[in-house]
């Protein structure tokens, strides 16, 4: 029905190739190609941040980046912050934190965070402010936000909470597969 | 003779903050909303909207559409003659597709179903609607003026078991309802007043801006109907699918998984019946994500004008108020009667007021439906009853926190006689936000001070069951009809429940709204669900101890020793029998459960209404620049009176 081409990319340290059509967004190929739906698309306008990735350690909203775009580039996702079962210390400082409430702006105000403090590791509270100002969020006012990126920057590069993912909720047991 | 004793009765595990439940799922990206789900054979739906305000619909041409590569199924009004097309909350006058005529801009006209959402978006273009345009309404004054055109020709539906009866007036059709407060003598109290305020306040429209927008997934299978939703009253849209497709109530499922954000926005019934019927005419499950543009045209926030008169003694006690308010309720209903209802209820704020009068009116306008959003009623008249607290403050020369001191309620106090009394102490909640705020310090040039109040009748009504079961290894599963939509459902009900049974919290499973898996809940909203869905909660724990304890009784000591009632379960003689093992002494085998219910409805410590009182108390420092009049909000206090916690 439409023409396609190929992507191949880097997806979370692995590579992929798949086909895409030219005006599929980043968005459309993470979430329905790759099934990887913790990128969230809201505002669908670049405005809201739901959907921040890095691609080459950019953030950028995965709504209004084209995928051919990302062709021979390196695209992180927040399925790609835990490593082996343990949480990133974002992730982790979101939850110590009370960092999110619904969870949907969560993914890209992790993303946008990570390459905050990859920019700037020790940010001063106004630093966090400003870099996260491209996020909303509809639940939280932001204040716990910011304090779990402020604490994220003091702690090590990696947790040491084995087992931290081994409760997962319940919420949606009785939903269909994606 | 009595043999069972209780023993360290169940503490419940609450002033314990405990990792939230739902975090890894997400902070990881794995947790799932409607918007990720997906199953074989889906299909997607795009929705063409009139541009109109008000017209008539003289012909649709979607011969082009339906022979377009991809589409699946063209559905406008008259393809659905097996469908109640009207549903709504309060009155069913909302068409699920537009039928005959569109009353706003942005309704929907025609759903096409394709192979993917790109497809169904090409096809809408294929779409020919050949529109009359009427003459329109777009607010509550234009709609009651001399020879203003009618929205709706004949009334809806009246949906009389939800309680809008006395409210749903038709005296102008374009009024949607009136609701009435009113107790004491008006004109003596303002026959007595030393001063009397008189202002109109007016509330803009608002939008909630929910981060997932609405979307949902439906599928026929066998005459049944699934449904999953980003709404969240799983319980109130099976009703409303039930009404649409004519079936039982049994024969609809509703599944919400986490929802991304509501803030009122997501109560009662949007997408699932335009869903639904997509569905059912292409034969295929079929997904329907509306875009932010078009969640923002299907539910925004009453706009409300309130000329509201206030009268007081010399020492600021209040003494009376009457209001007329008018709210701009859309081209639907949807839940503006219940808004106008809790706007008359709230107008009175947490103030002992002899005296008060309050007409308030929902008009049909042709905008986008408004429905409920954060507190609704509250935010509408609290702008103007405490702006009038303060002007009464200054004309009195009276501090404006001492002025509320004189009137607020007492704890136990009715607003009105026939109100459970109110469950806060508002002398307390004023000064810890005085302090919290350095009241009366001196001001910066330039700066100013105000801390208001409000009261809300909260908790919705008292409609909730909860089923807990006790497997045989003495874990549990909690079912409730209450969603998970950020503010933490999925973890302290589920401590409500571990505190109950005395088990450890990861040994506590809670499954929350799927209408085939759950028992019923009215809603989530409100403030509700930890306290009506905790009661309900501990009260299927009651239930399933009681049964436990007899069961010990029965099986594990037949004329026999005392069974002693623990936390965490029986003892008797020298043996600790947990209640996995009670469980499996009454079946006589390896294996079952004991199923525990509970019921909360106005019985009881809930018989009165409101179920609870929701209280507000927010103090501000603000900044204004006098060369810009740019405000900025330099300080915010706000205070939760919330009783246990």
């Amino acid at each position: 029905m439409h023409e396609t081409v190929d992507l191949t990319f880097d997806v979370n340290g692995t590579e992929r190739t798949v086909q895409v059509e030219p005006r599929e967004t980043l968005a459309d190929v993470l979430r329905e190609r790759l099934a990887l739906t913790g990128t969230k698309v809201s505002c669908d306008a670049q405005v809201c941040g739901a959907c921040t990735v890095l691609v080459d350690d950019l953030a950028v909203s995965a709504c209004t980046y084209l995928a051919v775009d990302a062709d021979g580039r390196r695209v992180r996702t927040v399925e790609g912050l835990a490593t082996d079962g343990r949480l990133d210390r974002l992730q982790q400082a979101f939850i110590d934190h009370a960092g999110f409430q619904c969870g949907f702006c969560t993914p890209g105000m992790l993303m946008a965070a990570t390459a905050l403090l990859e920019d700037d590791p020790q940010p001063g509270r106004d630093a966090v402010i400003h870099g996260l100002e491209g996020n909303l969020c509809r639940c939280t006012g932001y204040a716990h936000i910011v304090d779990a990126v402020l604490a994220a920057a003091d702690r090590p590069a990696t947790t040491d909470r084995p087992g931290a993912m081994d409760r997962s909720a319940s919420a949606d047991d009785a939903g269909p597969a994606a | 003779m009595k043999r069972v004793i209780t023993r360290g009765a169940a503490p419940m595990p609450i002033g314990e903050a405990v990792p939230r439940r739902d975090g890894v799922d997400k902070v990881t990206g794995a947790g799932r909303f409607t918007v990720d789900l997906g199953m074989p054979g889906l299909a997607h739906a795009k929705v063409l909207r009139s541009p109109y305000p008000h017209a008539e619909i003289r012909s649709i041409d979607t011969a082009a559409a339906r022979r377009h590569p991809g589409v699946i199924a063209v559905v406008t009004a008259d393809d659905l003659p097996d469908v109640h097309l009207e549903y709504g909350h309060a009155l069913a006058d909302h068409p699920l597709i537009a039928k005959g005529k569109v009353r706003f801009a942005g309704e929907p006209v025609v759903g096409v179903v394709a192979e993917d959402s790109v497809t169904a978006e090409e096809a809408l273009r294929l779409i020919t609607v050949d529109y009359a345009p009427l003459p329109f309404s777009t607010t509550p004054e234009a709609s009651l003026a001399e020879g203003a055109p009618i929205i709706h020709e004949t009334p809806g539906e009246q949906r009389a078991h939800r309680g809008f009866v006395e409210d749903i007036q038709r005296d102008h059709p374009n009024v949607c309802s009136t609701a009435r407060q009113a107790w004491g003598d008006i004109d003596d109290a303002f026959a007595r007043a030393d001063l009397v305020l008189d202002g109109e306040y007016r509330y803009p429209r608002s939008y909630a801006f929910a981060m997932e927008p609405y979307n949902a997934i439906a599928r026929w299978a066998e005459g049944e109907l699934t449904v999953w939703t980003s709404g969240q009253h799983p319980y109130m849209v099976r009703e409303d699918l039930a009404h649409c497709f004519g079936l039982p109530l049994s024969a609809v499922r509703v599944i919400v998984p986490y929802v991304g954000g509501g803030y009122g926005s997501k109560s009662y019934t949007k997408v699932e019946p335009l869903t639904a019927a997509l569905a059912l005419r292409a034969g295929r499950p079929v997904k329907l994500v509306l875009t932010i543009d078009e969640s923002i045209l299907t539910t925004r926030g009453d706009a409300a004008t309130v000329r509201l008169r206030s009268a007081f003694d010399r020492e600021g006690h209040l003494l009376g108020r009457q209001a007329t308010i008018v709210l701009d309720t859309g081209a639907y209903a949807e839940n503006s009667p219940l808004v106008g209802r809790k706007a008359a209820n709230r107008l009175g704020g947490p103030y002992r007021i002899p005296a008060l009068e309050v007409t308030c009116t929902s008009v049909y306008t042709n905008t986008n439906p408004a429905s409920s959003f954060r507190g609704f009623g509250a935010p509408q008249v609290t702008l103007a009853g405490e702006s009038q607290m303060d002007e009464a403050a200054e004309r009195l020369g009276i501090d404006p926190v001492e002025l509320r001191r004189r009137n607020v309620l007492r704890p136990g106090e009715r607003p009105w006689k026939t109100a459970r009394g109110i469950d806060a102490d508002l002398l307390a909640d004023l000064d810890l936000a005085s302090e919290a705020l350095d009241w009366g310090s001196p001001l910066a040039p330039g700066r100013g001070r105000a801390i208001c109040l409000s009261a809300s009748d909260a908790g919705s009504e008292p409609m909730t069951s909860s089923i807990l079961r006790v497997h045989h290894d003495g874990s549990v599963t909690v079912t409730c009809g209450s969603t998970e939509m950020g503010q933490g459902s999925s973890t302290v009900l589920a401590q409500m429940a571990a505190g109950e049974m005395g088990v450890a919290l990861e040994r506590v499973h809670l499954l929350q709204s799927d209408t085939a898996a759950v028992s019923y809940d009215r809603s989530t909203g409100a403030s509700r669900t930890t306290t009506l869905m905790g009661l309900a909660i501990q009260a299927a724990a009651k239930d399933a101890r009681a049964q436990l304890v007899q069961w010990a009784q029965e099986n594990l000591a037949p004329d026999g020793p005392t069974v002693i009632e623990e936390r965490d379960g029986v003892h008797i003689g020298d043996a600790h029998h947990d209640w996995g093992a009670v469980v499996r002494s009454f079946f006589g085998g390896s294996a079952g459960e004991v199923v525990g219910r509970g019921y909360i409805r106005r019985h009881g410590a809930t018989a009165e209404m409101p179920p609870f009182w929701e209280i507000g108390c927010v103090g501000v420092e603000v900044s204004v620049d006098e060369s810009t009049g740019v405000i900025r909000v330099e300080k915010l206090v706000t205070v939760g009176d919330v009783g246990c916690a």
